[in-house]
Parts: structure tokens; sequence; C-alpha cells
């Protein structure tokens, strides 16, 4: 190959790397916005401090991950660049990060899940040969544990609680079930990707195993959705992104350049 | 009664830290803070019988939460919280206390196991020991160069 060629490879494998990182980086962003909005608003202090610290924990893998996004895009965008100046159609994230919190037990129902599928995606990527990609996720694995964790004793709880709390938490994985699915898609940049990436849809089994050992145990029944969302990882968003945007994006637009 | 606390009720099942007459009170989130002399909302009674104060928050009961800096280091008292029950209390323990890196152990206890010194019997508990000098080691020669002692 020439030395042409080699610079056209390498471009091309930042350019999937730096569409894979975003999709990651989105997914932690939109999430952790979504958690902080259960701050003041969580049953009880003690689940505020909670969920707060799950946000902020995925806001500095957001951070992270923007941040190498850019760098790897070289067009010179930073992590506010991507966080605050981009719209809908441009953001990466899964759907699941976005559907609204709907009740605690929706909101428990889809950290179960995303928290699932990120222990299985963060200890893949502690052997990738990415060294910024295998640092996050050796730190980030400890982080996303405790989150699956407290989904988890959440679960348990609610599912085998009340009759009430039984059929809210049912309830709950039926709304994000639908949801699933678009997770273990695995994209066009994964292929572009070996030894860097890890492919969603090997994930799936290790995922599925713990997530269906905790529903089995919380009394519960894993749902079968009668359709699947598709397309996050393309831009394709449902409308709680549009509506999660604004109250995200406002401030760094109203007043580029802010700090504290 | 002989102190000159405020008149409030005494430690109830529902209250057993301190209760809101003794000096000091666990159920601050911050360790034990002194409360004499601060006016304390009571019900109107001050006789017996549990006050709101410390009571569950929908049901959820109280724990104490113990935390252990290093090793070596014994158990400290670092506050409390409320949880449905002992795992979801040390789960909310370590968000609430330990989010700095300030242990390596978590100790949960329920605050209902805790018995407390009653603020009545302070005078017959600690007052006799203040003029006694001669249970400090104050009347021993310290050899020279003994530096531990």
């Amino acid at each position: 190959m020439t030395s042409s060629g080699l610079d056209a490879h390498q471009r091309s494998v930042d350019n999937a790397l730096a569409a894979y990182v975003l999709g990651l980086g989105d997914d932690a962003l939109i999430l952790a916005q979504r958690l902080g909005e259960w701050v003041t608003r969580a049953p009880q202090i003690e689940e505020d401090i909670a969920l707060g610290n799950i946000a902020l924990d995925l806001l500095g893998q957001a951070r992270t991950l923007l941040s190498y996004a850019g760098q790897l895009e070289g067009i010179g965008r930073d992590e506010d660049d991507l966080a605050f100046l981009r719209d809908e159609r441009e953001f990466r994230n899964l759907q699941l990060v976005e559907i609204e919190n709907g009740d605690f037990a929706v909101t428990m129902a889809r950290q179960l899940i995303f928290s699932g599928y990120q222990y299985e995606l963060y200890t893949a990527l502690r052997t990738s040969t990415d060294a910024t990609l295998s640092a996050l996720a050796a730190k980030a694995v400890k982080e996303v544990d405790y989150h699956r964790d407290h989904a988890t004793q959440w679960v348990l709880r609610l599912g085998d609680g009340t009759t009430e709390s039984h059929e809210r938490m049912q309830a709950a994985l039926d709304r994000v079930w639908p949801y699933v699915d678009e997770v273990f898609d695995s994209t066009d940049n994964i292929a572009a990707l070996p030894g860097i990436a890890a492919d969603p849809a090997a994930l799936r089994p290790a995922c599925n195993e713990y997530v269906e050992n905790v529903i089995t145990a919380a009394t519960l029944t894993r749902p079968t959705p009668t359709w699947h969302s598709r397309g996050g990882r393309a831009g394709y968003h449902t409308e709680n992104l549009g509506h999660l945007l604004p109250t995200m994006q406002n401030l760094h637009r109203s007043h580029p350049g802010a700090t504290w | 009664m002989t102190t000159n606390d405020p008149p409030t009720s005494t430690s109830g099942p529902a209250e057993p830290i301190g209760g809101t007459g003794s000096d000091l009170s666990a159920a601050g989130g911050h360790g034990a803070v002194p409360t004499a002399g601060v006016p304390v909302p009571t019900p109107a009674p001050a006789t017996t019988g549990g006050s709101g104060k410390g009571r569950p928050r929908r049901g959820w009961p109280l724990w104490e939460v113990f935390i252990r800096a290093r090793r070596g280091l014994s158990h400290q008292h670092v506050g409390s919280l409320h949880a449905p029950d002992a795992e979801m209390a040390l789960r909310n323990a370590r968000d609430v206390y330990t989010r700095r890196g300030e242990g390596v152990s978590i100790w949960i206890v329920p605050s209902a196991a805790i018995s407390a010194s009653s603020p009545d019997e302070k005078d017959s508990f600690f007052d006799p020991a203040i003029d006694k000098a001669y249970r400090h080691p104050t009347f021993y020669d310290v050899p020279e160069g003994v530096s531990h002692l």
C-alpha cells in the first residue's frame, strides 16, 4: 500500500471510530440529562442523590467520549460543541435513553436494560486496542456495575412487592421493551473497527442472561413487544428527544461560551 | 426531672437516638449535634410519647450509618438516613456519605436497635465523673524518655 493509501485507510478508521464513539457518548449524555430530571423529584432525598450520582457518572463518560469524538473528527469541535450545538437529527444515541422518565418504575426498567448493556460493553472495551476507549472502559465499568446493581435492587423490590408495585413494574417493562432490540443492532462502523469496537450483537447473550435473571427473581414477565424501535444511531429519534434538547442546550445557545 | 433542658418528649421507641431533649442528637445527618438550648418544636404534652421528629417518612425506617475511613481505624458514626431495608440503606449510605472517597467500609444499624442514655439520667450518669481527679492517670511519675504512655 502506498503512503497515501495508508493515510486513506487511517482516515476511514478514524471516521468509523468517530461515529462509533459519538454514539456511545450521546447515549451517556442523553441518559444523564434524563436522570438529572429526577433531581428534586425522586421519591426520597436518598434516591434523589443516588440518581444524581448515576447521572454525573454518565456525564463524566459522555465528556470523555464526546471530546474524543471531536478530536477524531478533526474539524475542531469540542465536547460542548457536540453536546450543545447539534440538532436532533445529528444525535446518534439509542432511542431507549431518550424516552421519557415516566414513573419511577419506568426509569428503573430503562436503567436495568441500559446499564446491563453498558456493563457488557465496557467489560468488552477494556481490551480494546484503542487506548482511550480501554482506559475509559476500565474506569467506567466499576461505575456501571453500581448503576446496574441499583436498578436491580429496585426492580426486585417493586416487582416482588405489593400488587400495585408489581403491576407498575410490569407496565414499565412493557413500556421500555420495544427499545431493547435496537440496543444490540450492529452498525456499519463496527465492521471497520476490528479489535477496537465491541459488536453490540455479541454483548446480547450475557446482558440477556443478567436481565432475565432479575426479571424472573422479581416475579415479572419478559414482554414480547409487537414493534421495535430502530434508527437512533442513524439520527432517527422519537419526539421525546426534540423536547429534551432545548432544555439541555438552552443555556449554552443563549450565552455562547458562558462559564461558571 | 432536674435538668434545665427545655420541656420535651422523652425517647420513645420510634425515636431512640437521644430524643429531642438530649444534648446530642444523631438524627441531623451530620453526626451528633448539640441540641441543648435549641428551641425544639414539640407537640403539646411535654411528658412522654414519641414526637414527630425523626419519624420515618412514608414508613421508611431510619438507619444509622458508620463509616471506616481507612484500614486500621474504627467505624465512626457519620449520620443517618431512611431506606426501606438494610441492603438499600447500605447503597444509600454509599451515595450519601462516601461520594468523595470517605470510606472503605460501611456499617448500617437500625436506629431502633440503639439504646441511648436518657437525658433524665444525665446527672447520675455523667456528673459524678467530673471531680474525681484520681481517675485520671496524673499521679504517676512518668519515666524520662517514654513518649507514648
